[in-house]
């Protein structure tokens, strides 16, 4: 088989475990969902408010799906051995991690088109007003959650100490970039730390696509911060890179 | 194709400061079985896992199949299979997607359902694999060794945790892949193993060959037989190069004193005596 169709093949394998694994389908597809039904529907929110949450839950969910699932997921099939397995078969790397990733940018879109749908139908919001903006910042986010993710993955020293690495990475984040509510409102230290991370940017970006209307052209200083974790996190992966 | 499976000269690996290979040399010839022993920590499986391009060796040339396996080239990992010491698999797929999706890994896999069969899962396809006994997880990665139906196979320990019907089941299919003309490389703790199945063994001892050769020959250089017999309920053994001097002295002991040597027995050492001889701590 060629690389391809060897990557299409893990691909289709993985979704197939994926869909095995309830909790991590439930932490995957309901939890950021969960968020947005609940927090929209408890506290009322407002238009303005739905302007905030949706494009946060947005990114939110970019980053879970990439970031914190691949970390978590790489850490677990390095410490089992499967990744070893692997790489003593004839597998090409480039196509069992194109599998592997391409799961995750998966689940991501599958995500953010979710969020987009409850907001339409759940929320009457009105629909992208500019579809390019929303798409590349969800790829930018996907491309640069996935490089940290895997990157991260070197740092966490076995599998029972996975959910608290990529936690205290996540809710950190999560709290500080403007996913809940605006940042307007946030100690100037952490909206300083929100502006120097990348999840911040990615929702701006996504907002712009989803809410305001304004374009790529408009968030360059937000795809440039994106684009420098991007670069880091595919050196740290791939330099770090262990196989067991 | 012509030359050796396997050939390796001068082969060292540290670790740090601690070497765990020491320039070793040995090859194996295509459609041999070799049986490489020794005691824990030994450097077999540092041994192997370079051969099958796991990790670098610090010195030393090393051949598979003609290739470096540094290089780690698709085209020699598509003719190898490998069993790990340890190694783990997706838990939530069952047996048969397990080999149905690493079968397309390779350019001609034998039939999923019969490689099943021929490590005796059979009634156990649609079991996760989370589910498999220790026994039967073993098998599952000689399956999925075989299933690319590769020329050279490397085992390394693989009936560690087999029940003794298990056991001599591995031994029947390796036999059977023996026939059907593969190279195998097999590490065992198991002498029994190795004499039955190995066509030349070689014992490692601190990252040194210290002796190699067929397991029936396999003879140190000067404990070359063993003479045993029961003294007054208790079963005395010796190890001589020189047995006609010694059972002169045994037999005439005993008759001076008026006693019968029970079942005299004269032979070559086992590959086990051998073995214990050679790998014990230089302490006598
Ligand atoms: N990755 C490693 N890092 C550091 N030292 C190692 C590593 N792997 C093996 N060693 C050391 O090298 C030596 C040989 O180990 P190896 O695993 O090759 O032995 P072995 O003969 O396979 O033993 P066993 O029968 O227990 O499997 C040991 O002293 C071991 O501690
Ligand atoms: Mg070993």
């Amino acid at each position: 088989m060629s690389g391809l169709a060897l990557a299409w093949a893990q691909f289709r394998f993985e979704r197939r475990m994926f869909w095995r694994n309830p909790s991590a389908a439930f932490f995957n597809f309901t939890l950021p969902l969960l968020f947005l039904v609940l927090i929209a529907s408890v506290f009322g929110a407002d238009r303005k408010e739905l302007d905030v949450l949706v494009p946060g839950i947005a990114g939110m969910a970019v980053m879970a799906t990439t970031f914190t699932a691949l970390a978590f997921n790489l850490t677990f099939l390095r410490e089992q051995g499967i990744l070893k397995r692997v790489h003593g078969t004839p597998m090409p790397t480039a196509s069992y991690f194109g599998g592997f990733i391409g799961s995750a940018v998966a689940n991501a879109v599958v995500q953010v088109a979710l969020v987009l749908l409850i907001g339409h139908f759940a929320y009457d919001l009105p629909w992208p007003p500019d579809w390019p903006a929303l798409v590349v910042f969800t790829l930018l986010g996907v491309v640069c959650f996935g490089a940290l993710g895997v990157a991260f993955s070197h740092a966490i020293p076995n599998f029972d100490a996975a959910a608290a690495y990529t936690n205290a990475v996540f809710l950190p984040a999560v709290f500080i970039s403007g996913v809940f509510y605006s940042t307007d409102k946030l100690p100037a230290v952490l909206t300083g730390i929100a502006q120097a991370l990348p999840l911040k940017h990615v929702i701006d970006g996504l907002s712009g696509g989803i809410v305001t209307g304004h374009g790529i052209g408009d968030h360059l200083s937000a795809l440039g911060v994106i684009l420098a974790w991007t670069a880091v996190g595919l050196v740290l992966a791939v330099r770090k890179f262990r196989w067991a | 194709m012509s030359g050796s499976a396997i050939e390796v000269s001068g082969l060292r690996k540290s670790y740090g400061a601690n070497e765990a290979v020491r320039g070793i040399a040995f090859t194996v010839e295509r459609g041999e079985v070799f049986g490489l022993l020794g005691p824990n920590g030994a450097g077999k499986t540092t041994t192997v896992e370079i051969l099958e391009g796991y990790r670098r060796r610090s010195g030393g040339d090393v051949r598979v199949l003609g290739h470096d396996p540094e290089r780690r080239e698709r085209s020699l990992r598509e003719r190898v299979g490998i069993v790990l010491q340890s190694s783990g698999m997706y838990p939530r797929a069952t047996v048969r997607e397990a080999l149905e999706h690493f079968a397309k890994l390779y350019p001609r896999p034998r039939d999923p359902r019969e490689t099943i069969a021929l490590v005796g899962l059979d009634g156990k396809e649609d079991a996760r694999v989370r589910e498999l006994s220790g026994g039967q997880l073993r098998r599952l990665d000689l399956a999925l060794a075989l299933v690319g139906d590769p020329e050279l196979i490397f085992l390394d320990e693989p009936t560690t945790g087999f029940d003794p019907a298990a056991r001599r089941a591995a031994w029947e299919t390796i036999r059977a892949l023996r026939e059907l003309g593969k190279t195998i490389l097999l590490t065992t703790h198991y002498l029994d193993e190795a004499q039955s199945l190995a066509d030349r063994v070689a014992i490692l001892k601190d990252g040194l060959i210290v002796a190699e050769g067929a397991p029936t020959e396999l003879v140190p250089e000067r404990s070359r037989y063993s003479v045993s017999y029961v003294l007054r309920g208790e079963r005395f053994e010796h190890v001589t190069d020189d047995p006609t001097t010694l059972l002169n002295e045994l037999t005439t002991g005993a008759l001076a004193r008026g006693e019968r040597l029970e079942d005299l027995r004269v032979g070559r050492p086992s590959l086990e005596e051998i073995y214990l001889e050679l790998t014990a701590e230089e302490a006598q």
